[in-house]
C-alpha cells in the first residue's frame, strides 16, 4: 500500500513553487519592450503610438498628429537625468536646423514641473514640450530610462531609435537624410 | 502712558498669529512622508531609494513643500499632481479602496495565520511521534541492567 504524503512537506513544496512562479512572473513583467528594435531589424516600420498629453507648464494639449507631414524627433527626458543635459543643446541646434521640415518634440516624464521649466530655461530650449505625468506614453514606447529618442517619419512611423543620449552622428545618419 | 500701553497691546496681538503659524510649522517631516510615497523611477518607496537622482529631486521637492508649511496630505496631493497616483505607496491612499488594496492587508495576515497553524500542526505531530517512540520500544534486558547500575551509581 502506498503511504500518503505528510501535509507539511506538501505545503512547503506548494509555497516554494508559488514563490518561484511569482519570481518568474516579476521577471517577465519587468522585461523591457524591445518591439521597436525588433521591427526595425526586420526592416519594418511600425506606426508610432499616439500621443495626447498636456503641454508642459502651459495650457492645452499636444499630440503627434499636430506634426503629421513633418519629421519628428521624439525625445523622452527628465530634468534630473544627467545625460539629458549633454544632449539638450544638440537637440536645440537640430530643432532650429529642421525648421519647417521637422521638429524635436520633448516629452518630460517623472519630473517636477518647476524643475523641468528651470531646465528648459537654463538650456534655452525652444522646441515644444509635453508632460507625461504618469509615464503612460513612455511605457507605450518601451522607454526604460532617460533619455531615449525616436525618429518618426512624415507618415507617423518609427524609423530609428536611440536608447541613451543622441549625438551628432546619430542625428546626421538617422535624421538628416529623412528631412 | 495709555498710548504706549495700547501700542504694546496692538503689537502683541499682531505678533500672535505669526507665533501661532511658527508653532504649527513645519506640519510634517521628510522622514514621515518618504515611507508612504514611491520613487516612481526606482520602483521602491522613496525611503529605500538611496541616492538616485530622481529620488533626490523628489526629496528636495518634498522639503520645499514642507518649508511652505504644507501638511502631509497636501504634500501627497502635490506629489500626485506631479507624478500621478502611482507615487502613493500605501494601499487605499488613492481614496477608492479597491479589492487589491484590501488583499494587500488580508493576504499577509492569512499567510501568517496559515504559517502559525502549519508550525503548530508540525510540532503536535512531532511530539506525538516522539511520545509513541518513547513508549513503544521496551528496554532490552542488557539496557535495563545498565540503567539500574547507572541509577545506583548516581544514587538516584
Amino acid at each position: 500500500m502506498r503511504r500518503a504524503l505528510s501535509p507539511v512537506p506538501v505545503a512547503v513544496i506548494c509555497v516554494l513553487v508559488a514563490l518561484v512562479a511569482l519570481l518568474a512572473y516579476g521577471l517577465i513583467q519587468n522585461e523591457p519592450d524591445r518591439g521597436v528594435e525588433q521591427s526595425l531589424a526586420a526592416g519594418e516600420r511600425q506606426p508610432a503610438p499616439e500621443i495626447d498629453l498636456p503641454k508642459l507648464g502651459g495650457d492645452g494639449r499636444g499630440s503627434l498628429t499636430d506634426y503629421r507631414g513633418r519629421l519628428v524627433v521624439l525625445n523622452f527626458w527628465a530634468s534630473w537625468c544627467s545625460p539629458c543635459r549633454t544632449e539638450s543643446p544638440l537637440l536645440e541646434r537640430w530643432h532650429r536646423r529642421m525648421k519647417g521640415r521637422g521638429t524635436v518634440l520633448g516629452i518630460d516624464g517623472n519630473d517636477v514641473t518647476s524643475d523641468a521649466q528651470d531646465f528648459i530655461e537654463k538650456y534655452g530650449l525652444s522646441y515644444p514640450m509635453l508632460r507625461d505625468r504618469d509615464g503612460d506614453v513612455s511605457r507605450g514606447y518601451g522607454v526604460v530610462g532617460y533619455p531615449e529618442t525616436f525618429v518618426i517619419d512624415r507618415r507617423g512611423r518609427i524609423v530609428a531609435v536611440q536608447r541613451g543620449p543622441v549625438d551628432e552622428r546619430f542625428m546626421r545618419s538617422e535624421v538628416e537624410p529623412r528631412l | 502712558m495709555r498710548r504706549a500701553a495700547a501700542f504694546l497691546t496692538v503689537l502683541a496681538m499682531a505678533g500672535m498669529p505669526a507665533a501661532a503659524v511658527a508653532k504649527d510649522c513645519p506640519q510634517t517631516t521628510l522622514g514621515d512622508i518618504e515611507d508612504e510615497v514611491m520613487c516612481p523611477i526606482c520602483g521602491t518607496p522613496l525611503g529605500l531609494a538611496s541616492e538616485s537622482p530622481q529620488a533626490q529631486r523628489e526629496r528636495a521637492y518634498i522639503e520645499r513643500l514642507i518649508a511652505q508649511c504644507k501638511s502631509k496630505d497636501e504634500v501627497k496631493r502635490a506629489l500626485v499632481a506631479e507624478f500621478g497616483d502611482s507615487v502613493l505607496a500605501l494601499p487605499g491612499d488613492e481614496g477608492d479602496t479597491g479589492v487589491g488594496d484590501v488583499l494587500v492587508y488580508v493576504v499577509p495576515a492569512l499567510g501568517i495565520v496559515l504559517a502559525a497553524a502549519g508550525i503548530a500542526f508540525a510540532v503536535v505531530r512531532w511530539r506525538r511521534a516522539r511520545r509513541r517512540a518513547g513508549t513503544g520500544g521496551a528496554l532490552t534486558t542488557a539496557d535495563g541492567t545498565r540503567l539500574e547500575d547507572d541509577m545506583e551509581r548516581y544514587d538516584l
